[in-house]
């Protein structure tokens, strides 16, 4: 008869058991936060279709402190998801050959942010002389 | 060994299937030099302390694969890691993650190796040729194209640094997908459609959430999260394109 008899260890805590996996956890995590704001603006936009003095009422209610705090939050989960989000885009697409050389992954990273924050800065520009 | 020897505490999962019901630790006081890797301290705890312990181990110069082990939780190639940069603390060493124990350090990896057959390992010809003929050839761009995906020696640390084959031991995982890619990809081969099977199944590429783990421990820069994730696309183009071919895109 055969002595074999294998041990599986439990996976149970596995995202704790390395920093790599609770980075990976958070990133995870800080997709929530999008969503959340995703349903924000839809509220919003509920509103917006009921007239203007609903819409009012909904900009009033942006104002509130707790709402404001929740903003930086949001504000700066956004701004780790999109730094792990670009972190691992090398990982997930084909090479890049420019010049008969591939192009490194930290280029792939460093564009991807640029871009993003460039698109940021535009948007928050454009918004911005709107409002004035 | 030389004067400047000094004692390092290596900590070691042990499991013996006869005798035990699961896993416990044992701690062993080893001496070593600076030129000591981890797997010669394991050597030493069987040769001198305990001729019990079980690991499995062959070249001693990262290229055979088979030394890897959990050390300090990280998949590592343990004749290419190195006592003294643990010490003065403790080093732990465990078995390889998300496989099973057969005793001690050594894993069960019947799967892994159904995996690597599932998956045609060879190349299918594009084009039957005869002997007359002559041999395929490639050129160098070509050859790049793969290379790096075949640089692969199946020391499964990938599979020990990816939760998504620990939480469910059917996903076809890293290292095979890394095969597997190496083969669709190269200018040679026509199974590509056979293939495709595979990477679009239950056991395919999307139990993948991109954790790009596994990319970071392999002791061969293969990058196979890079291969999963490329065959995702490649999954999705293959689904859309049944409903614009008559014949569809997998078999
Ligand atoms: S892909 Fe890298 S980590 Fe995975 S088995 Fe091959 S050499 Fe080892
Ligand atoms: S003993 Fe061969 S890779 Fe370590």
């Amino acid at each position: 008869m055969s002595k074999r008899r294998p041990y599986v260890r439990p996976m149970a805590g596995w995202w704790r058991k390395n920093p790599f996996f609770v980075e990976y956890m958070i990133h995870e995590g800080t997709a929530l936060f999008v969503a959340a704001y995703a349903l924000i603006l839809l509220t919003g936009l509920v509103y917006l279709s009921r007239g203007e003095a609903a819409w009012n009422v909904w900009l009033e209610g942006l104002k509130n402190p707790w709402y404001i705090v929740f903003h930086w939050l949001t504000l700066a989960a956004m701004c780790y998801h999109t730094y792990t989000w670009f972190k691992i885009m090398p990982r997930t697409m084909p090479p890049v050959i420019v010049a008969g050389k591939r192009l490194p992954d930290f280029a792939i990273t460093g564009s991807g942010l640029a871009v993003a924050a460039t698109a940021s800065l535009a948007m928050l520009g454009l918004v911005w002389g709107m409002a004035r | 060994m030389s004067e400047n020897q000094r004692i390092i505490e290596i900590e070691v999962l042990r499991y013996n299937p006869e005798t035990d019901k699961e896993p416990s630790k044992q701690v062993f006081e080893v001496p070593f030099t600076d030129d000591m890797s981890v797997l010669q301290g394991v050597q030493y705890i069987k040769d001198y302390l305990d001729g019990s312990l079980s690991f499995r181990w062959s070249c001693r110069m990262a290229i055979c694969g088979s030394c890897g082990m959990m050390i300090n939780g990280e998949p590592s190639l343990s004749c290419e890691t190195f006592l003294r940069d643990y010490y003065p603390a403790r080093v732990r060493v465990e078995a390889l993650a998300h496989f099973p124990i057969e005793k001690d350090l050594v894993i069960n990896m019947e799967g892994f190796i159904e995996k690597l057959e599932s998956i045609q390992p060879y190349i299918i010809p594009k084009e039957e040729r005869t002997l007359a003929q002559g041999e395929y050839l490639q050129t160098p761009a070509q050859l790049a194209s793969y290379e790096q995906f075949s640089s692969c020696i199946n020391c499964m640390l990938c599979y020990a640094a990816c939760p998504q084959f620990g939480l469910n031991s059917e996903f076809i995982g890293p290292a095979a997908m890394a095969l597997l890619h190496r083969y669709n990809i190269d200018s040679r081969d026509g199974g590509t459609a056979e293939r495709m099977e595979l990477v679009n199944s239950e056991e395919g590429v999307f139990n993948c959430t991109a954790v790009g783990y596994c990319s970071e421990v392999c002791p061969k820069h293969v990058d196979p999260a890079n291969a999963v994730n490329q065959n995702k696309t490649n999954s999705a183009a293959d689904y859309f394109m049944r409903f614009l071919t008559p014949k569809g895109g997998a078999k």
